[in-house]
């Protein structure tokens, strides 16, 4: 195949991976575009196969059976609740591939290109830092997340002034690099030494709470990798596909700023509330016991569930599914009340409360339900603290003050789900917890709902 | 042949421009499934790796990186496709709510 025409299938692919994303954005037809989007893949990847650049073909036969077994794999026996870890996963493998990519260019992999240029140098030089940043970043979120090692922020003293040096060294060995561009020399594996501790040291000292906003940064920068490896071996799909991904991934992760009140410097750079000290709250915590609690819920005429991390540890949405559809059954409405940062990715608690069943249209952001409030009977908060915290709105020396989140405290009654009185991943205190109309029922989030579900059968 | 770099860039400003477009209104609940999505589009460098691994050059080195990067873009891709269309498969609305 020459290569205008593979040229001219790239643009074909190109069209259909920009429907593919526009009809991911609309619930009705995301299905079809991400099937549009993986055609489009498969559109790019026969083309490259059939181009006059490729002679040899029993590695790439290897390599690609044993890439898709193990994708195919993953992908099928994934437990929803672990989705974050496999979105790091699949971020981090994305990145070190393209990585490979810009390093397998300073071979010249195109014999027509000869030497390298300074531009391709400086080129692959971007797509090792940022696919490096990308992968040991990613599998620093991956072990956070699946809490092989400890999901907190890590802090040290002098710990900007580290990553500082570490950017600074990067960038001094790049110049170096594009002025004399050599794939096997030690300068090169300093690049690439440098680049994979920075992506640990970005990582590490960002908390729990905050993985939404790293998630989705990294996926824009395993889309920004894949551009930057485009523009080393000069291929426009790889540069138009992989900008697509990273400014997706971009606006993510400022959709998740935002719901935070917090900017992306903050989140990259501090660990969580090291600045200010909230009001202390003192109260007295009204506990009840599932029995008192069903007689409340058996008179409700309609109930919010405001489902939060623990949901997730504690695979509980299924009972709540099950509860919700003997609340509905018995004339109540329910609906479900999603903050955009409750869990650790974005959309976590969608995916897990689809899995359950519980249709899309049941499922509400904060701004939707937050003027209905005063006329929720009952909002069962399950293992969420931090987006249903007061003090975010009313407390002006609390570090989550200025946070969007989710009124339950307007509710006529609130039950909270909870395993004991720790305080959140922000250690702030909860004034929710000691409201008058809240109720803490203790314990399990899945034993207890099954305890609820007993209870009205 | 200079101009070769600008004209590249030329195509990453507008397509920059185009995805901040595309995805500037996405609802809450797609939030995952749009992410792995990309993702799943971000191995694009799949392209890359076969032409490396493919290109039957001098260096087995590179021939090793571009299968080695061969190998771990086939799972970006065919894992992010199947894992965005099996987390899409979940997402019902109401009306066909039907056990």
């Amino acid at each position: 195949m020459s290569a205008l025409l593979v040229n001219l299938a790239y643009i074909v692919a190109a069209v259909m991976f920009i429907f593919g994303l526009r009809m991911l954005s609309s619930p009705a037809t995301a299905r079809s575009g991400n099937a549009l989007s993986s055609g489009a893949m498969l559109i790019a990847i026969v083309v490259t196969l059939l181009s006059k650049g490729i002679v040899e073909f029993h590695w790439i036969a290897i390599a690609a059976a044993a890439g898709a077994l193990v994708g195919a794999m993953a992908s099928r026996l994934v437990a929803m609740t672990s989705m974050p870890e496999m979105v790091a996963l699949f971020n981090g493998s994305g990145g070190i591939a393209s990585l490979l990519v810009g390093w397998a260019a300073l071979f010249g992999a195109d014999p027509s290109v000869g030497a390298v240029t300074p531009f391709t140098a400086v080129t692959v030089f971007l797509s090792v830092m940022i696919g490096g940043v990308t992968f040991s970043g990613s599998i620093i979120a991956w072990a956070k997340l699946a809490e092989v090692m400890p999901s907190k922020a890590i802090v040290f003293a002098a710990q900007r002034v580290i990553n500082g040096a570490l950017l600074g060294g990067l960038v001094v060995c790049g110049v170096f690099f594009a002025l004399d561009p050599a794939p096997d020399t030690h300068l090169f594996y300093a690049i690439l030494g440098l680049a994979l501790l920075l992506g640990v040291m970005a990582v590490i000292p960002i908390g729990g709470a905050d993985m939404p906003v790293v998630i989705s940064l990294l996926n824009s920068y395993s889309g920004l990798a894949a551009c930057a490896a485009g523009f080393a071996i000069n291929n426009n799909i790889l540069i138009v596909s992989g900008s697509l991904v990273g400014a997706a991934g971009i606006i993510l992760t400022n959709i998740m700023c935002k719901a935070m009140n917090r900017s992306l410097a903050n989140v990259l750079f501090s660990g969580f509330g090291a600045v200010k000290t909230a009001t202390k709250v003192e109260g007295e915590v009204k506990s009840i016991v599932a029995e008192d609690a069903y007689l409340i819920l058996e008179a409700a005429s309609s109930v919010t569930f405001v489902p939060g991390y623990g949901m997730a540890v504690a695979q509980a949405q299924h009972v709540v599914r099950e509860l919700g559809g003997i609340l509905e059954a018995n004339g109540c409405e329910v609906s479900y009340a999603i903050h955009p940062v409750a869990g650790r990715m974005p959309g976590h608690m969608n995916v897990l409360l689809a899995e359950a069943n519980v249709p899309y249209d049941q499922l509400l952001e904060a701004d939707d339900i937050n003027p209905r409030m005063p006329n929720v009977d009952v909002a069962v908060v399950i293992g969420a603290n931090d987006v249903v915290n007061p003090a975010a709105r009313d407390d002006e020396a609390s570090p989550i003050y200025g946070m969007p989140i989710v009124n339950v405290d307007h509710a006529r009654t609130v039950f909270v789900l909870k395993r004991s009185m720790a305080s959140g991943f922000a250690g702030v205190d909860n004034p929710l917890f000691f409201g008058t109309n809240t109720r803490m029922l203790f314990g399990d989030a899945k034993a207890s709902i099954s305890a609820l579900i007993a209870e009205f059968k | 042949m200079e101009l070769i770099p600008v004209y590249l860039a030329f195509i990453l400003i507008l397509a920059i421009f185009l995805g901040f477009e595309l995805i500037s209104k996405v609802p809450a609940t797609l939030h995952t499934p749009l992410m792995s999505g990309a993702n799943a589009i971000s191995g694009i460098t799949i392209v890359g790796a076969l032409l490396a691994a493919g290109a039957g050059g001098p260096s087995w080195l590179a021939t090793l990186l571009g299968a080695t990067a061969v190998f771990f873009a086939t799972v970006n891709v065919v894992g992010g496709y199947l894992v965005t269309d099996r987390m899409l498969g979940m997402f019902k609305k109401k009306t066909d709510d039907a056990p």
